[in-house]
């Protein structure tokens, strides 16, 4: 009981984090500031939702492998944005800096 | 030895997936973990950047670290999210000194930057990670170098 509790606990806040991920991937201003709302989406949301998911497994073979989800989801998805961002700057996409206009394409 | 050693973790693994103890099923497990092993070492990428269990013991600390540094920063962008229609943000572009000396060493670094929200590594070169910040506080955490300290970095003994 205790536990279905903290895992709805923990389910709720996550998709609530991935909400705020959303608004901010919309209200930040270019490509690059946009990153690290997703970053929110990447980490702290999916942390909440596969810990309330491994509470609903309990001790079984499938929280090993929501465990293992949760660790390629945490070498991967840094590399995905890595790249990505790469992309764009080696693409002449200017970050919009402090002070700067910025966003045109070179 | 190394690759006795990889095959046993292999099995371990593969017995957690799979959940089967049937004698059949065991034994297909085996014979595949076995030609595994067999390609890998004809291919020749059994070595401790493919399997770093050198760094397992320095695994928990770091991970705990890590957590402790997403959450903190996940907050923070959070913050700056829901406040003042996300005008509250001063990106910039940072040079940061890029320490490791291993690839693996490095490859741990630029990831850990990127998962911590509020940072995303952008370029390496050999010794600077430029670094896209999304605020003067991010960028100024990265330089004082803490999370640099935090990765490991032991050289391959071949």
């Amino acid at each position: 009981m205790i536990i279905d509790i903290l895992s709805w606990i923990l389910l709720v806040s996550g998709g609530l984090v991935g909400v705020v991920g959303a608004v901010g991937m919309h209200r930040f201003p270019d490509f690059y500031s946009r990153q690290h709302a997703t970053g929110i989406t990447d980490t702290l949301c999916a942390m909440l939702i596969l810990l309330g998911l491994g509470l609903q497994a309990e001790m079984s073979l499938a929280a090993f492998k929501l465990a293992l989800i949760f660790l390629f989801l945490f070498i991967t998805s840094p590399t995905a944005s890595h790249v990505l961002a790469n992309a764009a700057m080696h693409g002449g996409l200017k970050p919009k800096l402090d002070g700067t206009d910025g966003e045109e394409r070179s | 030895m190394m690759a006795f050693r990889y095959g046993v973790i292999l099995f371990v693994f593969w017995l957690l997936l799979s959940g089967h103890f049937e004698p059949l099923l065991f034994g297909l497990g085996l014979a595949s973990v076995i030609l595994t092993i067999f390609l890998m070492k004809r291919m020749n990428v059994i070595d401790h950047e493919s399997y770093p269990l050198h760094l397992s013991s320095r695994l928990p600390a770091f991970l705990a670290y890590i957590f402790r540094e997403i959450l903190n920063a996940n907050i923070d962008v959070m913050k700056r999210i829901m406040t003042s229609s996300g005008k509250s943000i001063s990106p910039r572009m940072v040079e940061i000194p890029l320490p490791q000396k291993t690839d693996l060493g490095r490859a741990i670094y630029a990831n850990a930057i990127t998962l911590t929200p509020g940072t995303v590594s952008v370029e390496l070169t050999k010794d600077k990670i430029i670094v896209h910040a999304l605020t003067k506080e991010a960028a100024d955490e990265l330089f004082t170098g803490n999370m640099a300290k935090a990765i490991p970095d032991q050289a391959i003994d071949k």
